[in-house]
């Protein structure tokens, strides 16, 4: 069961902590809002992805099923 | 709030609330219309009870949410069907489209029909509650659809059809806003899943589509997915409604069979009164097709996907020789922007800094059409809905079609500035 990262962007307000925990799959936007790879995320990243997912202040960053489909 | 009468719905000469001459066939805009409920079962015959098996016929007939976005209702409906909770359904007739008057139209013209395909849709599905959300700056669409329910007596099991008056802001109508303000909050849209069909009104289940969805059901449950299929093609069946605006003779809204030329359509508002530079397709989350091509292009999927477009939510607008399309283009990305939710980051700060570029390229100033084109694909899918993903589309397709003007207005100058073509009207609050 592979997992990615996603962000809810309407709590996130760009603190910009993820990009500084998981550099592998977040970078930040120019108006400090990260973009997320959504490729998913391997063994030896989990633990810096569950950092960055814990370090959220907002809780914006959420784990997701990588195959996820729902209608619409 | 700006007044009804103030604010151009269709095209700045005048708003367009009136249907054009009635096209062959007539469908779901009788002429003239028929607005009493008598006349109503006249005209179309008695409305059957709806039941499972509408759904198998809708499928059949293979009817999309006619609201933009083109998801299969019978899929939508099953989606609803399959949860546990009694539902909702909520029928979608704000239209924050600002060049469409089609639901508009629709909802004065034969209300009957949309609240036929409510009903049909509450049996079948079982549901309790129901809703009708129409735009608060047009009290006549309102008082039309009241008028019609009022006339039918009690409801089912003594509900009766809730007629609300809905934010005028664009992405109001998106559909988890406008659950979320039917649940008293702000008409922004809200992190999904979970979408409506699964937690939506008062945390239930909820079926929501566009108002002519609903008229078509109350066809398709009438008269079969056969006699549905008998007009339009195999990938665009039945009827469409559409906005014709811009620089034709009659602007107006018209039923055309589904997969009609763009010529025809052109046709039926009176022919275009000035050389075609292009035409938009779809509203302002919609596509240009060159003028060029307009012969060539039929309003069904396929031809529209070799031009990148698709139908959305039916409006035809036509940009004429004389006007500049970098004018145009940057008016709506500037309205665009203003109508976020104010919600993402990405879209906050994206879609001003778009407006800004494309400013920057009709005053001449040295951007290139890759500048903007990066800033464009920096905010798809960072929003929470659509919007950013809308505004994209019609940005990158303005920079592929009118390429050459960015950079006739760096060597030239900028055009003299022209009579604003494309509605962008004043919208109100949130609640």
């Amino acid at each position: 069961m592979s997992r990615k990262l996603v962000v809810n962007p309407i709590t996130c307000v760009g603190h910009g902590i993820c990009a500084e925990l998981l550099p592998e799959r977040i970078t930040l936007d120019p108006w400090g809002y990260p973009i997320i790879d959504p490729t998913p995320i391997t063994p030896r990243l989990e633990a810096h992805a569950k950092r960055a997912v814990a370090a959220c202040p907002t809780l914006a960053l959420l784990w997701r099923e990588a195959e996820a489909g729902v209608p619409r | 709030m700006s007044a009804s009468s103030s604010r151009g719905v269709a095209h700045p000469d005048g708003p367009v609330t009136a249907a054009l001459a009635p096209t062959d066939p007539v469908r779901l805009l009788p002429r003239p219309s028929v607005t009493a409920y008598p006349d109503h079962l006249d005209h179309y015959g008695p409305r059957p009870v709806g039941t499972a098996a509408l759904i198998d016929e809708v499928e059949a007939a293979g009817l999309r949410g006619r609201g933009g976005a083109g998801f299969p209702t019978a899929t939508k409906l099953r989606a609803v069907a399959a949860r546990s909770r009694t539902p909702v359904v909520v029928a979608n007739g704000t239209e924050g489209e600002p060049a469409s008057a089609k639901d508009k139209v629709l909802l004065q013209a034969a209300p009957h029909l949309v609240l036929d395909g409510i009903d049909l849709v509450a049996e079948v599905l079982g549901a309790g509650e129901t809703f009708l959300c129409v735009d608060r700056n047009w009290p006549d669409v309102a008082n039309a659809v009241e008028r019609a329910r009022d006339e039918r007596g009690a409801g089912r099991r003594g509900r009766r059809l809730q007629v609300v008056d809905a934010p005028d802001r664009y992405v109001a109508g998106e559909e988890s806003a406008l659950v979320h303000w039917l649940n008293g909050g702000e008409a922004k849209p809200t992190f999904v899943p979970p979408r409506p069909f699964e937690r939506g009104v008062r945390g239930r289940p909820t079926f929501l589509s566009n108002v002519e969805t609903y008229a078509q059901l109350g066809l398709i449950a009438r008269y079969g997915a056969a006699w549905y299929r008998a007009l339009g093609t195999t990938a665009a069946p039945g009827t469409t409604l559409l906005t014709v605006t811009g620089a034709v003779a009659h602007p107006g809204v018209c039923e055309a069979p589904g997969g009609s030329s763009l010529a025809s359509v052109l046709a039926a508002a009176g022919g275009a009164t000035a050389g075609v530079q292009a035409v938009l397709v779809g509203g302002y989350f919609g596509t240009w097709i060159p003028g060029r091509a307009v012969d060539q292009v039929g309003l069904d999927p396929v031809s529209l996907s070799g031009f990148g477009a698709s139908l959305g939510c039916g409006v035809v607008a036509v940009l004429p020789d004389h006007v500049c399309p970098l004018i145009e283009v940057a008016r709506v990305a500037r309205w665009l922007a203003s109508q976020n939710a104010g919600q993402c980051g990405p879209c906050m700060y994206g879609l001003p800094a778009v407006a800004d570029a494309l400013e920057a390229a009709v005053s001449g100033r040295p951007v290139s059409v890759g500048q903007v084109g990066g800033l464009v694909s920096l905010v798809k899918g960072r929003g929470a809905c659509k919007h950013p993903d809308g505004m994209a589309r019609f940005v990158e397709s303005s920079l592929r079609v009118f390429n050459e003007h960015v950079v006739a207005h760096q060597r030239q100058g900028p055009c003299v500035a022209h009579r604003p073509l494309l509605p962008v009207p004043e919208t109100g609050g949130w609640r």
